[in-house]
């Protein structure tokens, strides 16, 4: 899924964030309180994270819309942080879209272009609108177009400059459901093509874990983790970026090595570790087997299509667990509940190997 | 979710939008102020002996009746035509949009002279038919000549609102188990409570103010007494007391108002984009009811003006009146025009002050901006003459001090088409010229300045228009040698030249009806 050979890892990253803060006079505490990141040339990067986490401000100091109170940007090794946006060459395109509505589809297209020849203006407007499938439709103005349209029109005029890289603002929260899943996957290929290295903020972790190579997991104004999203999925770094990717179940445990005992039974773990932890287990990292001995019972079932939720009793805890759907368990069943895998652990514990 | 426009993320208002800013809002109170000065001059012996008699009690009555009698006339004319254009499928509704729309050409005074030159012996009624009735005067003749200008504004609203009405309101009325006729009073009646009421307060305040028609009618009513008073026995206290009288009157309907709206907030709730209304089908005999309705109207309303002007026009050659009509126009044009400058340019600040930078300053100076525009025209104007009287001589009778007067009195107009425009220059719009390489400066000719050229340019016409055919202001303030057209319509008829007071009031017509022709095109590109 996640094509990573067209990342250019041989330099220097592209862009490199370094301690930014961020605080407003109005608001309690900072809205980005320390974040650092990187992005490799033609990398994707998702900051993910619920409302109020900082990552829309984060997005905004790259753009060069804020300007952070402490903390460092550079682009291309060049100190970007006290830059206006217009001298940074970083393309951003808008939630809202923001097309000039003024201005033609074409016009609105070559509006970053403006110190090229005519010539040159018109055969690269041509260009963009040709790559976005948008060709037919230069001469209209913005608000005869359908949101879909709109927004491949935001990007084309952003991908016009040839940008290094592109700001993109929850920019499928205005397209609805249906829409949403097709045009993320067009703009991936969309950025792809053009070569641009691109950060995207959502706060939909199916849209991050879909798009991006790499994802910035976000809370109260810190990177919790940032991995590619196999990584953040599996090995969340924490119990809030466990929860907040995926269901997952947050089991208490004691490690002993590659073992840790739960109210159920021993859980292989994916590390050494010795101690009190809690254990991330997805759903699907559960097997359900009928038994009438088993250690736990089913308490109540969600039909998916292509498989089954399960919620089940085991000990004090409930657990949340996805089975096929061949074998359907009817409420009340004894069932034995086993891990598939190794699964994923956190907190206060001394790690052996570390 | 992460909109561009949080609390947090509030800015600061840079000074060159703040200071311009509360200038216009102090200069709205300025006049106020002078006026309390000088009606406060006086001890209280005096006062008491000025404000407290039964005359004063007699003026109160006139313009509680004059104001109740036109809005009940003109809501009466209003509502059926809202509906039937909005609701129906009346054929032609279109057509009799505008043509409801149009009295808004004829301003009050002009609606007076054309009641007025319907009667007498030479009147145009005698003349065709034969058959002379008494010149209309006081309460009925003012009723009638207000009401037929004014109920174009009640009507817009009403219009405005019965589009608006989401049908699922009305259809989950239906689905509850409401009849017809309980939905129009359960939910769509309090549901066009708040545009109703903002009508009257329009045409409400509008009658407070207004004196041509009054004083045609010779009603005695409190602009009227006001104007007597200046024109005549020059009581500066007594005159002062009237104004303030007649701001006070004005301020409590407005609080009327805001208190009856407060309990009627009719938002739509819930995302979605709302339904239109289904229309209700009207058959052949009720259609023709219908058009009756509206061809009456649009007679009493438009036909009654124009055919009276014609029948005037027609009574005299015209061309010896053109060289006096072109100077009335001129006269009108030199002060109407730099109005408009100064108003669009005093409106921007503030317009940028409540949409970019939304703070209690801001509010309460775009409040402080709806002041030129409350108090009664006669007042505001006295306030103008107080002032310059008393410390700015050189200003009193000055083109200057017109056109300062007219533009913080129109600067409220001025305010609405370019905050509109402020909004649809969204600020994410000016952050992607900025990404796209554009500095500051550029993005200000490249993108503000074209959204909003519109906005500005609308506003500066609506006061130039209105500023056109503006009488009372124009009366107390008047230059020496100032005749506009307003002026010269309203001496002539006043004295009875009916002949000779036609060219003008045909010049306003004309020059009213651009107007109307801006507010149909601002409309049409809204539908």
């Amino acid at each position: 899924m996640t094509e990573t050979a067209d990342i250019d890892r041989s330099s220097g990253p592209l862009l490199a964030a370094r301690d930014l803060v961020r605080h407003f006079p109005s608001a309690r505490g900072a809205a980005v309180a320390g974040v650092s990141f990187e992005v490799m040339p033609g990398e994707l990067i998702a900051l993910l994270g619920p409302s109020g986490c900082g990552k829309t401000t984060t997005l905004r100091l790259t753009g060069g819309f804020e300007r952070p109170d402490a903390g460092t940007i550079s682009l291309n090794g060049r100190d970007v942080t006290n830059l206006p946006p217009e001298k940074r060459g970083i393309g951003f395109v808008f939630q809202d879209y923001a097309l000039f509505p003024h201005l033609s589809v074409a016009a609105n297209v070559a509006f970053g272009l403006r110190h090229a020849s005519a010539a040159d203006q018109r055969k690269r407007t041509a260009q963009m609108l040709e790559m976005v499938g948008l060709a037919d439709l230069a001469e209209r103005m913005p608000h005869q177009l359908s949101g879909g349209q709109q927004q491949r029109v935001a990007l084309a005029r952003t991908l016009a400059p040839a940008p290094p890289l592109v700001l993109l603002d929850e920019p499928f929260s205005n397209l609805d459901a249906a829409l949403r899943v097709e045009t993320r996957q067009e703009v991936r290929r969309l950025l792809k093509q053009a070569g641009s290295a691109a950060i995207l903020v959502t706060h939909d972790q199916e849209e991050a874990l879909a798009l991006a190579d790499r994802i910035a997991v976000m809370h109260a104004g810190r990177i919790l983790q940032m991995s590619t999203p196999d990584d953040v999925y599996r090995r969340p770094a924490d119990e809030f970026v466990a929860r907040f990717i995926g269901r997952s179940n947050i089991v208490p445990a004691c490690a002993n090595g590659f073992l840790a005992q739960t109210d159920f039974g021993d859980l292989a773990i994916d590390r050494t570790m010795y101690g009190n932890v809690r254990l991330a287990v997805k759903p699907e990292q559960f097997v359900l087997t009928p038994a009438e001995d088993g250690n736990g019972v089913v308490i109540g079932r969600e039909f998916r299509g292509h498989d089954q939720l399960y919620w089940v009793r085991v000990g004090g805890t409930e657990i949340m667990a996805i089975a096929a759907t061949n074998s359907l368990l009817t409420i009340g069943t004894p069932v034995r509940l086993t891990t598939s895998e190794p699964v994923a652990l956190f907190e206060q514990a001394v790690a052996e190997n570390s | 979710m992460t909109t561009l426009v949080t609390g947090g993320r509030k800015r600061a208002a840079p000074a060159i939008f703040v200071i311009p800013a509360i200038l216009v809002g102090l200069a709205m109170l300025v006049p106020i102020f002078y006026l309390v000065l000088r009606a406060t001059e006086a001890d209280f012996g005096t006062v008491a002996s000025l404000v407290f008699r039964p005359r004063t009690g007699q003026l109160l009555l006139n313009t509680t009746a004059l104001v109740a009698g036109v809005l009940i006339l003109a809501t009466a004319i209003a509502a059926p035509l809202a509906w039937l254009t909005t609701r129906t499928s009346l054929k032609g509704r279109r057509i009799a949009h505008i043509l409801v729309v149009l009295p808004l050409a004829v301003p009050g005074y002009v609606m007076a002279y054309a009641l007025i030159g319907l009667s007498g012996y030479y009147g145009f009624m005698n003349t065709l038919f034969g058959w002379t009735f008494p010149r209309p005067q006081g309460w009925l003749g003012a009723t009638l000549a207000l009401s037929l200008y004014t109920y174009p504004y009640i009507y817009l609203n009403l219009r405005a609102a019965l589009g608006s009405i989401d049908a699922s309101l009305e259809e989950s009325a239906r689905a509850l188990g409401a009849s017809p006729r309980e939905v129009f009073f359960r939910v769509t009646l309090p549901y066009l409570r708040p545009a109703l009421f903002s009508g009257w307060l329009v045409v409400g305040l509008y009658v407070i103010g207004d004196f041509g028609a009054v004083a045609l009618m010779r009603y005695e009513v409190f602009s009227y007494a006001l104007y007597t008073q200046y024109a005549a026995a020059y009581d500066r206290i007594y005159a002062a007391w009237l104004a303030l009288i007649m701001i006070t009157i004005a301020v409590s309907v407005i609080w009327w108002e805001s208190k009856l709206r407060e309990g009627a907030h009719f938002a739509r709730t819930g995302t979605g984009s709302g339904v239109r209304s289904s229309l209700s089908s009207l058959s052949t005999l009720p259609s023709v009811a219908a058009w009756c309705f509206i061809a009456l109207v649009a007679l009493a309303s438009l036909g009654l003006p124009v055919s009276v002007l014609a029948f005037w026009l027609s009574a005299e050659p015209l061309l010896p009146s053109l060289p006096a009509l072109l100077t009335s126009f001129w006269h009108s044009v030199s002060v109407a025009v730099p109005s408009a400058l100064l108003a669009g340019a005093l409106a921007l600040p503030v317009a940028v002050m409540a949409v970019r930078y939304p703070s209690p300053l801001s509010s309460a100076i775009n409040r402080l901006a709806f002041i030129g525009y409350a108090v009664p025209p006669l007042a505001f104007a006295l306030a103008f003459v107080f002032i310059s009287l008393g410390f700015a001589r050189p200003l009193y009778q000055s083109h200057l001090l017109l056109v300062i007067a007219y533009s913080l009195a129109f600067l409220a107009l001025a305010l609405g088409p370019i905050r509109a425009a402020l909004y649809l220059a969204r600020p994410s719009l000016e952050e992607a010229a900025r990404s796209l390489g554009y500095s500051p400066l550029s993005v200000v000719a490249h993108v503000v300045f074209p959204l909003i050229r519109r906005g500005v340019i609308g506003g500066m016409v609506l006061v130039f228009v209105i500023a056109m055919k503006e009488l009372p202001i124009a009366f107390l303030l008047a230059p020496t040698g100032y005749r506009s057209l307003a002026i010269t319509l309203f001496s002539r008829t006043s004295e009875g030249m009916l002949v000779n007071a036609a060219p003008y009031a045909a010049a306003i017509i004309i020059f009213s009806g651009l107007f109307v022709g801006v507010v149909l095109r601002h409309e049409a590109k809204h539908d």
